[in-house]
């Protein structure tokens, strides 16, 4: 398991768990599930063409991550979110096929991009992954305080001064990094497991923001090293463990959040 | 060889057996759908709609695992998605977006394993592509009645709860006033739903199935300013892509050498198309926004 052909899968695990995390307890405080669902999906196609044109995977998928971003910003502006996540995340889905389609290595490389594959990362895309990942986790910090202010209340982020259309296009864009650096390791269907799950189980354990940012992180680690050491022990896809873990983190959250509600009225 | 459009092109297409059975389950699927989508997108269940799309695709992961039609393995997932959906009553907004989710990452996992099994155990090597992406050219003709009954059955369910839930997602005191039973109708709705998911999901593979369902609903709502003209223009939308992307993936054959584009390219394409183009109408038209009695109702 620790076999040296595994150590960038590790690593790249932890820089994806770190940047998947932090950006899923904002994604579960503005209730952005499906956005977090249609962004890593919006990026398929950009593998396809990657592999077309014979470049790296990541700058096709941090290509059409930046497309969805702004195709989601666009489209929702007319008032209509989740119509705007639905036809965005199929549209590119249906453009991807047809770009693995017709490339000819159709699948093994569509399972791969959708359910995830540890293996096949080399030492460049490690560094650009780990390039991303601090880029990302930047530009984060930075808008961190105005954007929890912002998922609270709308009216407050406005008086202290906030721009919401401005962070809501920052926010799409740090998803969408988030998402592409995802992609490879977990599969573009459950990216958004990774970021919702631990985000779910982490609000029920604290009231504090910045605490519960730090677990979701913990949580998201937790679930994506057992993953990948059950998914390489049974040889069954990472995603399989993802989405389970995912459940399981809501399920524990709701649990514990009961009982401390019931505790609260006792 | 036959050229693009032309006698020969048209005799072809229609003696093709399986072009046949692609715009009979097609169409039966883009009906229900349009209808279906209406009620979905109207009371802003767009994210619901799409979760159980995706769910059903790990049911037609189980039909090839277990040796039986896809379409069972569809209706069967999405079915009981739908149903425990419903029986959660999650009434807050936030807390549905991420049982939604929740549930969407445990489907998708499941469908993952699912195909996986197919692949080692089966050795069905394109179950992935036929189960998520639709395979409409190699639809069985013996399960057209089939479809076609479940069709029927939808659009029955669909239309008996049109009115009830378009006056509860105004106001749901209004529909209780008026005696309708709110707990019923939204539990027909949400079978109604899962059988036109079920549907797509054959039509155009579980994870675009999407497309099919909130497209042409959200198109239709855009311009149209009265419920019945918004049903014959989704209904005319959904079958149009539909139908037109049957023959543009018929017609493909001819343009990268004996090598066909999917159906579900085009059909999704056309879909997106026709949304933006009412967009434009709408914007253009800025008299429509105000005006129509149905932009309320989908605005978040």
């Amino acid at each position: 398991m620790f076999a040296p052909f595994m150590l960038h899968a590790w690593i790249v695990a932890t820089l994806v768990a770190i940047s998947a995390g932090s950006v899923g307890f904002f994604v579960v405080a503005r209730r952005a599930s499906f956005a977090a669902h249609a962004l890593p999906l919006g990026a398929f196609p950009g593998a396809a063409a990657a592999s077309l044109l014979g470049v790296n995977e990541l700058w096709g998928l941090a290509g059409f991550a930046v497309l969805g971003v702004l195709a989601i910003d666009q489209l929702q502006r007319a008032g209509r979110r989740e119509v705007a996540s639905a036809l965005w995340l199929t549209g590119a889905l249906a453009l991807g096929m047809l770009l693995l389609s017709l490339s000819g290595r159709y699948a093994e490389s569509v399972y791969g991009l959708l359910f995830g594959n540890l293996l096949g990362i080399d030492a460049a895309e490690l560094a650009l992954v780990g390039g991303c990942s601090v880029v990302m986790l930047v530009l984060l910090a930075v808008i961190a305080r105005p954007l929890l202010l912002d998922s609270l209340s709308r009216e407050l982020a406005a008086a202290a001064g906030a721009r919401p259309s401005a962070l809501e296009l920052l926010f799409l864009g740090v998803l969408g990094i988030a998402a592409a650096i995802a992609v490879p390791v977990v599969g573009a269907l459950l990216v958004f497991s990774l970021m919702v799950g631990p985000g779910s189980a982490a609000r029920a354990f604290t009231n504090h923001p910045w605490s519960a940012l730090a677990l979701t992180v913990g949580i998201s680690l937790l679930t994506i090293w057992s993953a990948i050491a059950l998914a390489y022990v049974s040889n069954w896809p990472v995603g399989f463990f993802v989405g389970v873990a995912g459940i399981l983190c809501y399920v524990v959250g709701r649990w514990r959040g009961g009982a401390a509600a019931l505790a609260h009225s006792l | 060889m036959i050229s693009g459009v032309g006698a020969g092109f048209i005799s072809a297409f229609w003696s093709n057996g399986p072009v046949r059975v692609a715009l009979a389950v097609g169409g039966g699927a883009a009906v229900v759908c349009a209808v279906v989508g209406l009620s979905t997108v109207m009371r802003r269940q767009s994210f619901a709609g799409h979760a159980l799309a995706d769910i059903s695709g790990a049911g037609g992961s189980a039909a090839y695992l277990l040796g039986i039609n896809p379409l069972l393995g569809f209706i069967g997932l999405a079915g009981l998605a739908a149903g425990v959906m419903e029986m959660a009553q999650v009434q807050e907004a936030r807390e549905r977006d991420l049982v939604t989710g929740v549930v969407l990452g445990a489907g998708l996992g499941l469908a993952a394993l699912l195909l996986y099994l197919d692949v080692t155990l089966r050795s069905v090597s394109n179950a992935a592509i036929s189960i998520l992406f639709g395979s409409m050219f190699s639809i069985a003709p013996s399960i057209v009645p089939t479809v076609l009954t479940i069709a029927v059955i939808a659009l029955a369910a669909s239309v008996l709860v049109f009115r009830p839930l378009l006056v509860s997602s105004l106001s749901v005191d209004m529909a209780r006033a008026q005696g309708v039973n709110v707990r019923t109708a939204s539990l027909v709705h949400a079978l109604a739903l899962a059988l036109a998911v079920a549907l797509a999901a054959i039509t155009v593979g579980a994870i675009l199935a999407t497309a099919l369902l909130i497209g042409p609903a959200a198109a239709a709502l855009q311009v149209a300013r009265k419920p019945v003209s918004a049903l014959v223009l989704a209904v005319a939308i959904g079958l149009g892509a539909t139908w037109g992307g049957i023959v543009l993936a018929y017609d493909s054959f001819y343009w990268t050498l004996g090598h066909g584009w999917p159906v579900s390219f085009f059909i999704v394409m056309l879909i997106g198309g026709a949304y933006v183009l009412t967009s434009v109408l709408a914007h253009r038209d800025v008299g429509a926004l105000t005006a129509s009695p149905l932009s309320g109702c989908q605005e978040r």
